[in-house]
């Protein structure tokens, strides 16, 4: 069986920040990931990103994930294992990875699980069709593997995902008929709902999807305005042409090693669903068992890599490596963290982070 | 289809090779997820629901959904947005849970 110092499970911002934190302090990292490459979501995000310098502000997504990669290269303390999928932790420290084909075992003294997110479903009639995708398979078909998802498209949701993938949709050459949300406003930043309005793609607010529409595959959507309860409001129905749904409803923590591995649980909306409560080193309650970005709560790719540093350098620090003004290092991540969630963008999450907080 | 022209990307692409679908010869680049080199042939039903047979495509891409389970060389359940297109390989729709083959 492998021994190894820290597992860091899941190659995204949280944890390749993560690793990188922990090996800069000298700690010995294993770097687990499912998928072929590292960067997680990263790699299909072709917007520039806001914040701070120290978050990569106005660099995009895609070359983000290269930078923190890049920051990884020549660390002999490190090990990844790519297309490699953590399936069990236990009570003694054991994690099981499939590996390939290959099912192994790995005992790390501490685990850092930084998995993000995955995609919420919407309850609508023929939501199971072909041609329904989660807006982040659409990035994903177009922006890392260039191919088109469709002709036409319907987004679901006026958030900042529906309205950033909207934009990467025209970009690739896909008509977007129109970006309908339940809410009566748009919910993501201004500044991404007025360059997609510039194009001239309608955003309808307090309106809904009742159904998808085609046999094998989706031919057309029927949509409908609501009112001040999210009813929809008969006799208004309007079918759309489209061969393209795309879902931008939200994401939820995935967080089924946390637990596994007995970590104490909080169902927090503004945070995505079930969160790990956790202290400021982003320990969960489970000693030796941290958390860091999207699986400890659903916030932007800037929050996730700070936590991941903090994280990472945790549980360096409680193995017992030195790093200098490890306290005043971490003191300036958590200033960092509340800089990103300022203002009125990141009141819920400042409430949910609050209440996740030990 | 391909996006052959983007305002900010290119697409680092491997050599083409060849496979099948259901019986039917397509072509795409080696190592992309087999649920890419389909999408692009235009094929949208991966699968059929176990109780209704209902068409399953691809939705999640990252392997957590379960909707692109196919068979590939035999091998059922395999999630085609994350398994790499290598040439050759024999892509089936799956029929139900699928079963497990012994391997020789």
């Amino acid at each position: 069986m492998k021994g190894v110092e820290i597992a860091v499970v899941g190659g995204g911002p949280a944890g390749l920040s993560a690793a990188g934190s922990a090996l800069q302090a000298g700690a010995e990292v294993l770097l687990i990931d499912d998928g072929q490459h590292l960067g997680g979501q990263l790699v299909k995000q072709t917007h520039k990103f806001f914040g701070s310098k120290e978050q990569y502000a106005s660099t995009r997504g895609i070359e983000i994930g290269r930078i923190l990669e890049k920051g990884l290269e020549g660390y002999s303390n490190l090990e990844v294992w790519l297309n490699s999928s953590v399936v069990g932790y236990y009570p003694d420290g054991v994690l099981t990875v499939l590996k390939g084909e290959k099912l192994l075992k790995v005992k790390s003294t501490k685990l850092l699980v930084a998995t993000g997110a995955a995609e919420k479903m919407l309850a609508f009639a023929n939501n199971d069709l072909p041609g329904v995708y989660g807006a982040g398979a659409v990035q994903t078909l177009m922006n890392l593997y260039g191919v088109l998802p469709g002709r036409r498209a319907l987004m679901i949701g006026a958030g900042n995902i529906g309205l950033i993938v909207s934009y990467q949709l025209l970009q690739a050459g896909v008509e977007v008929a129109a970006v309908v949300d339940a809410l009566p406003r748009v919910g993501g930043y201004w500044v991404h709902a007025a360059k997609l309005r510039r194009t001239g793609v309608p955003i309808l607010t307090s309106h809904t999807i009742l159904r998808a529409e085609g046999k094998e595959w989706v031919e057309g959507a029927m949509i409908c305005p609501v009112d001040g309860q999210f009813r929809p409001i008969e006799g208004k129905e309007q079918r759309i042409e489209v061969d393209l749904i795309c879902l931008a409803v939200g994401l939820s923590p995935l967080s089924e090693l946390l637990w596994q591995a007995g970590c104490e649980m909080k169902y927090i909306p503004p945070l995505g669903g079930y969160v790990a409560l956790r202290d400021r080193d982003m320990e969960t309650m489970v000693q030796g068992v941290y958390v860091a970005g999207d699986s400890a709560g659903v916030e932007e790719a800037s929050t996730a890599m700070v936590e991941g540093r903090i994280a990472g350098l945790a549980a360096a620090v409680s193995l017992g490596h030195r790093i200098k003004d490890a306290v005043g290092l971490k003191e300036e991540l958590w200033e960092e963290l509340e800089m990103l969630r300022r203002g009125p963008v990141g009141e819920k999450v400042r409430e949910g982070v609050k209440r996740a907080l030990i | 289809m391909r996006i052959t022209q983007h305002p900010i990307l290119t697409f680092e692409r491997g050599g083409k090779v060849s496979f099948t679908f259901d019986g039917r010869r397509l072509e795409g680049y080696e190592g992309e997820p087999i649920a890419a080199a389909l999408h692009d042939a235009g094929v949208k039903v991966l699968r059929r629901s176990m109780k209704l047979g209902r068409p399953r495509g691809f939705f999640c891409a990252v392997g957590k959904c379960s909707s692109c389970l196919m068979m590939v060389d035999g091998r059922p359940n395999v999630r085609v947005c994350m398994e790499p297109l290598r040439e050759g390989v024999r892509v089936e729709t799956q029929r139900g849970k699928g079963a497990l083959v012994e391997r020789g």
